[in-house]
């Protein structure tokens, strides 16, 4: 509007004022008393004025923290951004002598909070949340329980004793007070948890526990509201039955209306929405293109990091509101002494408890971080205002108490947990420093584990999970996601499940062409990535020659020193070698599954992980197939002529089937069992000779000197692309003649095939008899190839 | 209950499998459930391909190797149980294992037994020792591309250095054991649920 310009200069208290429609004298620059060109029309731009306002203020923080990273990596964020509040209050309170902008709970439950769970959601590792359930579920039910009832009544104790002072409390109040103060917060544990890497199951825990406890909180608020609002004596033991059984309604969604209940309250808005983001993460991203689910997530993770900020300063800046400040030295002294020492009991508890039946134990540094991390938050604060005023007649010491609580658990605890982790890690681990051995063989251990979980299928787990994925596949899939999604979902599905080998010959082909497996085929080629990862090796390497040097010249050398120096560039060698282990050893499957993070997206290392031991294992896989088709001979020729400028030359060839006859017994082909079993022993796989894998299959027939990675252009290989049913006559299709173009714009344009993109190949038929699942895979909808690699597509 | 050993009936030779490995009825019945599963053309055992389709494998530094080990002495078939035996090393260790009759086999979960079949995972010829060689083969698995080729024979030469005792440049079992002395092993090397 056109007063808006004029606004700026305006005290931000003026602007703040929610009802107000008059305007601060403080900027007000009007005009004559006549024709008023320019007039203030304050009321008419307030709302989207204030909103501005704060976005722009959230986001020039967020930058100035981060301008400073030393301060970040020390500070949390949510800690910066509740003092900036605070500094913000004091302005609008010196300025005003009212702050009177608050937070609100319905803003904050309707517009803030629900970006960060929905969010949270999203990104929630499924596999790891559903996999640690009963945990989290404990801790959250039966943990937020204990808390409420323990701070509660040991409060209600300490009042009974005199040590408060003189309050009009009654017990219930100190129940409402103890469940509202219980509640973990999951904005507060996941801005904290950022800064702190702790292991992924822990993290997974406390967070999920945040999540969850919603459910529990709003119950046990609502039920003691209630018995509040009747009166302590009116309530009977009905109502504290029916109680466990609202617990079971709120979760699952339901209203109930036990006694007068905030309508808003009664549906645990957190629990839905985070069941909401993790059922719909699958399904938005199958339906939707590449770039519409990023910025899906990318918008989700703005507004989720905006609403943080915009909590944190909020909590801030509503706490400089000297109305309703009271205090109880007490009161709040207890209260944080209690929530600390009986979480950290409920904890040690249930912990103890826990692991006689969990897999992966929970250790005290575990422990310490679970107690520890129980922050306490936004909610804790939304929940103390929204009380009544009239029947509890304490609120502002609650209220003034919840602020104290939460500005100390996330300040003072988000500051100190970090170092306490690392003082606890560096603890446990030094008094015994890893060996090479056990480093490496210990890594080797938690692979082997991984594979045999594998192999014998988890059971129990799995078969909830398989029962799941069926039904979802059959009912949930055919609902919610489009067809085309489903179809090629389900062709990795089975793709990726079911390696079959000529889909990994194929693979590997592609990928052989395209250079990207060239890396593996010969580590002492000049093909090796060397990267130089630390200028320590270097420098190491020149001393040792430096020193060699030294020693052929032998000229008054001082042995003494120079024993030192070899020792101590032994030590340096030392280092540098478990500085490598450490960091580049292949991690097993249950660490590397990335944590859920507020402000990054989906770093990936896994994947790379994943795509370099897939390469590597489809190449194995590849050669002691060949070797044991066709003997050790028939591989040593083919290693020797197989050389990647020829493969080229001749991949830029048009006609390079022409050699290849088609007399070939095509028997040889079988992928029968009993041809397996006419080769001995597997050979181990020897890196330097067996450099040829590829060559093999072309060079199927006793001539060997066909060019076999071009045969392999043909783009009936090419991903997505179906055969022919007249191609897959008893010759196998590469070569087929006729078929020369090479699709290499296309896989130029393709991204590298990877175990999670790996679409359906065409089965090129090793051998008409052969009675796998090749031919099953394929159904009628499978079109004809293109003559033309032009109107292939992705 | 009925049911349930119908299922177990189904499986040949129950009894002493039982024995051999130490599971539980229904630890066996859920095994043989599985490896039914695995067994896709229904020919009653389980080869090469069979393990290879399982994906997860695919993306497992040793997973080939590991597929490997369920075909001992060159077999090209395994069947139930074999399949059994080399599970069996997962089982977890109970208390009441430890004190066991010296007359019998150790069995098969001991942590001398899991220790050797790791070991046999590295030893791919063989002869009883981990030679540098070997060792070099199984960290090329272990460990990520960007390590240099000579980066890998430093660790291998220093790794076997340091295990290796009486100086014969490779790691005997012996040594093996002693190098992991202080590792728990029992609970690095078990499935929970197998039982």
């Amino acid at each position: 509007g056109p007063g808006l310009g004029r606004c700026w200069p305006a005290w931000p208290g003026g602007l703040l004022r929610t009802g107000g429609v008059e305007v601060e004298p403080g900027g007000a620059h009007g005009g004559s008393q006549g024709f008023q060109v320019v007039t203030f029309e304050w009321a008419h731009v307030q709302d989207p004025y204030v909103i501005a306002l704060w976005i722009l203020v959230a986001s020039l923080a967020k930058i100035g923290f981060h301008l400073s990273h030393r301060v970040t990596s020390v500070v949390p964020e949510s800690a910066l951004l509740i003092v900036l509040g605070l500094v913000l209050g004091g302005i609008v309170w010196a300025a005003d002598h009212i702050a009177s902008f608050t937070l609100t709970p319905s803003v904050f439950f309707f517009y803030l909070l629900p970006p960060i769970v929905l969010d949270a959601g999203y990104f929630m590792p499924n596999r790891l949340f559903f996999g640690n359930l009963g945990t989290i579920l404990l801790y959250a039910v039966v943990g937020t329980v204990w808390n409420a009832a323990t701070t509660g009544l040991s409060l209600y104790g300490v009042f009974l004793s005199g040590l408060m002072g003189d309050l009009q409390i009654g017990l219930l109040d100190f129940l409402l007070f103890g469940s509202l103060i219980a509640a973990v917060d999951p904005v507060a544990v996941l801005a904290v948890f950022e800064e702190v890497h702790v292991n992924e199951v822990l993290f997974i825990i406390v967070f999920g526990e945040s999540l969850l406890n919603d459910a529990v909180t709003v119950v046990l608020y609502n039920v003691f509201e209630s018995f509040v609002s009747l009166g302590g004596d009116n309530v009977t033991g009905a109502d504290w039955v029916l109680s466990p059984v609202s617990f079971f309604v709120v979760s699952l969604g339901g209203t109930l209306h036990v006694r007068i209940i905030e309508p808003m309250l009664s549906l645990s808005a957190i629990l839905a929405i985070t069941f909401c983001g993790i059922c719909c993460q699958k399904y938005v991203k199958a339906n939707i293109s590449e770039q519409s689910a990023t910025t899906v997530r990318y918008t989700m993770k703005m507004l989720a990091s905006g609403a943080e900020t915009i909590i944190f300063m909020f909590l801030g800046i509503s706490a400089v509101n000297p109305f309703i400040w009271t205090w109880n030295t007490a009161f709040v002294l207890l209260t944080l002494v209690f929530i600390s020492v009986y979480r950290a009991i409920g904890v040690v508890l249930q912990t103890w408890l826990l692991n006689r039946y969990r897999m992966v134990q929970l250790e005290p540094i575990d422990q310490v971080v679970l107690s520890y991390g129980g922050l306490r938050g936004a909610v804790a604060f939304a929940l103390v205002v929204l009380l009544d005023g009239e029947k509890v007649k304490e609120k502002n010491l609650f209220v003034s108490t919840t602020i104290v609580v939460v500005f100390f658990t996330v300040i003072f605890q988000g500051l100190t947990i970090k170092p306490l982790v690392q003082w606890l890690k560096v603890k446990r681990s030094e008094h015994r420093e890893p060996r090479l051995n056990e480093k490496l063989h210990g890594r080797a251990f938690d692979h082997i584990l991984s594979a045999i979980e594998d192999i014998s299928g988890q059971i129990g787990h799995n078969y909830l999970r398989d029962k799941w994925s069926h039904f979802d596949r059959k009912f949930l899939s055919r609902v919610l996601m489009r067809r085309s999604a489903q179809k090629s979902r389900d062709r990795i599905l089975n793709v990726f499940h079911e390696l079959n080998l000529k889909d990994a010959i194929s693979y590997v082909a592609e990928g052989e062409r395209r250079g990207s497996l060239a890396f593996i085929r010969s580590p002492s080629t000049d093909n090796m990535v060397n990267v130089d990862f630390a200028p320590r090796s270097s420098t190491v390497e020149a001393s040792v020659s430096y020193l060699l040097r030294e020693n052929v010249s032998a000229v008054c050398l001082d042995m003494q020193s120079l024993e030192q120096r070899r020792r101590s560039i032994r030590d340096t060698e030392d280092m540098v070698t478990h500085h490598t282990l450490q960091q580049y050893l292949y991690k097993p499957r249950q660490e590397y599954k990335h944590l859920y993070s507020r402000h990054e997206l989906t770093p990936t290392e896994d994947e790379k992980q994943d795509r370099e031991i897939f390469h590597r294992t489809m190449r194995k896989r590849l050669e002691s197939f060949k070797s044991a088709k066709l003997g050790l001979n028939q591989n040593k020729k083919a290693a020797k002529m197989y050389k990647r400028e020829r493969a080229q030359k001749r991949r830029n060839s048009s006609i390079p089937n022409g050699k290849l006859p088609t007399e070939i017994p095509v028997q040889n082909f079988t992928i029968k069992e009993k041809d397996l079993e006419l080769s001995d022993t597997e050979e181990p796989p020897n890196y330097d000779e067996m450099s040829g894998g590829i060559e093999f299959l072309a060079g199927v027939t006793k001539d060997t000197a066909s060019d076999s990675p071009a045969g392999i252009d043909n783009p009936v290989f090419s991903p997505d692309e179906a055969l022919d049913r007249s191609l897959l006559a008893r010759v196998p299709p590469w070569l087929s003649p006729g078929e020369t173009v090479v699709p290499s714009q296309r896989a130029r344009t393709q991204i590298p095939l990877s175990p999670g993109t790996f679409r359906r190949l065409t089965p090129f038929r090793l051998s008409s008899k052969s009675v796998d699942s090749f031919l099953q895979a394929d159904g009628p909808e499978e079109r004809p190839p293109a003559a033309t690699p032009e109107s292939t597509h992705m | 209950m009925g049911s349930r050993s119908s299922h177990a009936a189904v499986i040949p030779n129950v009894d002493s499998i039982r024995r051999e490995t130490g599971f539980s009825q229904a630890s066996l019945v859920r095994l043989h459930h599985r490896f039914r599963a695995l067994d896709r053309n229904k020919k009653g055992y389980l080869s090469r391909m069979d393990l290879q389709q399982i994906g997860a494998l695919a993306v497992n530094p040793l997973g080939d190797r590991i597929i490997e080990s369920f075909f001992p002495n060159g077999s090209q078939r395994v069947d139930f149980p074999g399949f059994v035996r080399v599970l069996a090393h997962f089982r977890p260790v109970e208390d009441e294992d430890t004190d066991q009759d010296p007359k019998k086999p150790e069995p098969l979960n001991s942590r001398r037994n899991k220790l050797h079949y790791a070991f046999q995972l590295y030893d791919l010829d063989r002869d009883g020792k981990i030679s540098r060689h070997e060792m070099l083969q199984v960290l090329r698995l272990m460990v990520g591309v960007q390590v240099t080729e000579e980066q890998l024979e430093n660790i291998a030469d220093r790794t076997v250095q340091e295990a290796d005792e009486d100086g014969d440049g490779a790691v005997s079992f012996l040594e093996f054991t002693k190098s992991l002395e202080k590792m728990d092993v029992e609970q690095k090397m078990s499935i929970r649920i197998l039982k």
